[in-house]
């Protein structure tokens, strides 16, 4: 099975549904250890990228990802803009024109989306950044794919890994971002960043099945 | 024409006050300020800092300054979307000394690869070093201040733009503290008050012109 633009114009309007529903949770983790404006710019980027679906769905589903970038990139305001702006970007231009996403164009996807963030963030993993959620996510989705699991199992396998991973940065200390001041007082603290990485997988492979 | 530059903040205060403060040492550099979000709050404005980076473009470039870490990968979003992203530099320094630092060297005529390093510099508290002997081919003269504020932002935006415009290289003597003349923010930290006197040392090919316009524009009160 794969992925029209439609199917990912959906599957971003969940992801966007979802960030809503946790604005709270996101702004208390960010509370704890940042400036508490995550939850806040998420959702005012998604509710962006949907009034822009609501106007005109592109094409491609590379066209939607552009369009996530776009919105994303102008009125997020946060770090997550740029990082989440450069991986939807760099993961549009991986997808070109395709009509549809398989599971070969979904790991480029995933891939080029990791590489974005980490180009632009500078964080590797162990920083205890949304990178430890997608390190393990793109890891897991390239051995599903192995496994001969099809787009809603790759994203679900990426998904539970991501969980994983925005779960281990409890007990991180955070080397990037407005946490890394706190040093080992963020300790015991979820990164809001890996969360929303993983609220946003999740969102997709939800809207895979 | 000059290297245009454009200071990214969270805030639209931080970043207006600070162009503002840096404008005052560079009369003819465009210096715009990108600081929060449309609607007033905190943040750091994708759009606002790529309209500003253009504007700021006379032909010779721009450099970014940046606050926090965010405001940073805003602005290496912005440069990478530019039509010739070579025409612009994210500069890596404190934004306030760094702007200062910048300002200056881009009224002074360079480029900016320069004035981007001159606000990378900035961060380096290698400025002031204990003062030394004067090597023999060294001219030296000893000056007053009778200016109001003494050696500071100012004055010394203006001796290091007019020092610029010689081949000599000019240090600049308090008590037992010494500064690079080429640099506002090391004449800044001599601390050089109204009544102290200062001893400015010059070498090379135009060392001798050099002293005799820093005297000038000490004994003309900088202008002021």
């Amino acid at each position: 099975m794969a992925c029209e633009a439609a199917g990912v114009a959906a599957a971003v309007r969940a992801a966007a549904a979802v960030v809503a529903e946790h604005r709270v949770e996101l702004i208390d983790l960010d509370r704890a250890i940042g400036d508490g404006d995550h939850g806040e710019n998420m959702n005012r980027g998604f509710a962006a990228v949907v009034a822009a679906l609501d106007s005109a769905v592109p094409d491609t589903p590379g066209g939607v990802l552009k369009l996530v970038a776009t919105m994303l990139i102008s009125k997020v305001g946060g770090a997550a803009g740029p990082l989440y702006g450069t991986a939807f970007l760099r993961a549009s231009a991986k997808l070109g024109t395709v009509e549809a996403v398989d599971v070969p164009a979904l790991l480029d996807a995933l891939r080029a989306g990791l590489e974005g963030v980490q180009a632009r963030g500078k964080a590797v993993g162990g920083d205890a950044t949304m990178v430890d959620a997608l390190i393990p996510a793109v890891a897991a989705a390239e051995k599903a794919a192995e496994g001969g699991g099809d787009v809603a199992a790759v994203l679900t396998a990426a998904a539970d890994a991501a969980d994983t991973g925005a779960e281990s940065t409890v007990d991180l200390v955070p080397r990037k971002g407005r946490a890394s001041y706190l040093g080992e007082r963020a300790v015991g603290h979820m990164d809001p960043g890996a969360r929303s990485s993983a609220l946003l997988l999740r969102a997709f492979a939800e809207a895979a099945r | 024409m000059s290297v245009g530059i454009v200071l990214v903040s969270h805030s639209a205060k931080l970043a207006e006050g600070l162009a503002e403060l840096a404008a005052q040492m560079a009369p003819d550099v465009t210096i715009l300020p990108a600081g929060g979000l449309s609607d007033g709050s905190i943040g750091t404005d994708y759009d606002e800092v790529v309209a500003a980076t253009q504007r700021a473009d006379s032909g010779d470039g721009v450099v970014l300054l940046y606050d926090l870490g965010s405001a940073q990968m805003t602005a290496e979003l912005a440069v990478e979307s530019l039509a010739d992203p070579s025409a612009a530099i994210v500069a890596d320094g404190p934004l306030v000394e760094g702007a200062i630092a910048a300002a200056v060297a881009a009224q002074a005529g360079q480029d900016r690869k320069a004035v981007a390093e001159a606000a990378a510099a900035a961060g380096i508290p290698d400025d002031l070093a204990p003062a030394e002997e004067a090597p023999a081919d060294a001219a030296e003269v000893e000056l007053e201040l009778h200016n109001d504020v003494g050696l500071h932002a100012r004055p010394a935006a203006v001796l290091v733009r007019t020092l610029s415009e010689f081949d000599a290289e000019v240090t600049v003597r308090l008590g037992d503290q010494e500064a690079d003349g080429h640099s506002v923010l090391a004449l800044m930290s001599l601390g050089a008050r109204q009544g102290d006197r200062i001893r400015v040392r010059a070498r090379g090919p135009q060392a001798s012109a050099a002293l005799e316009k820093a005297k000038e524009l000490v004994d003309g009160n900088f202008g002021e």
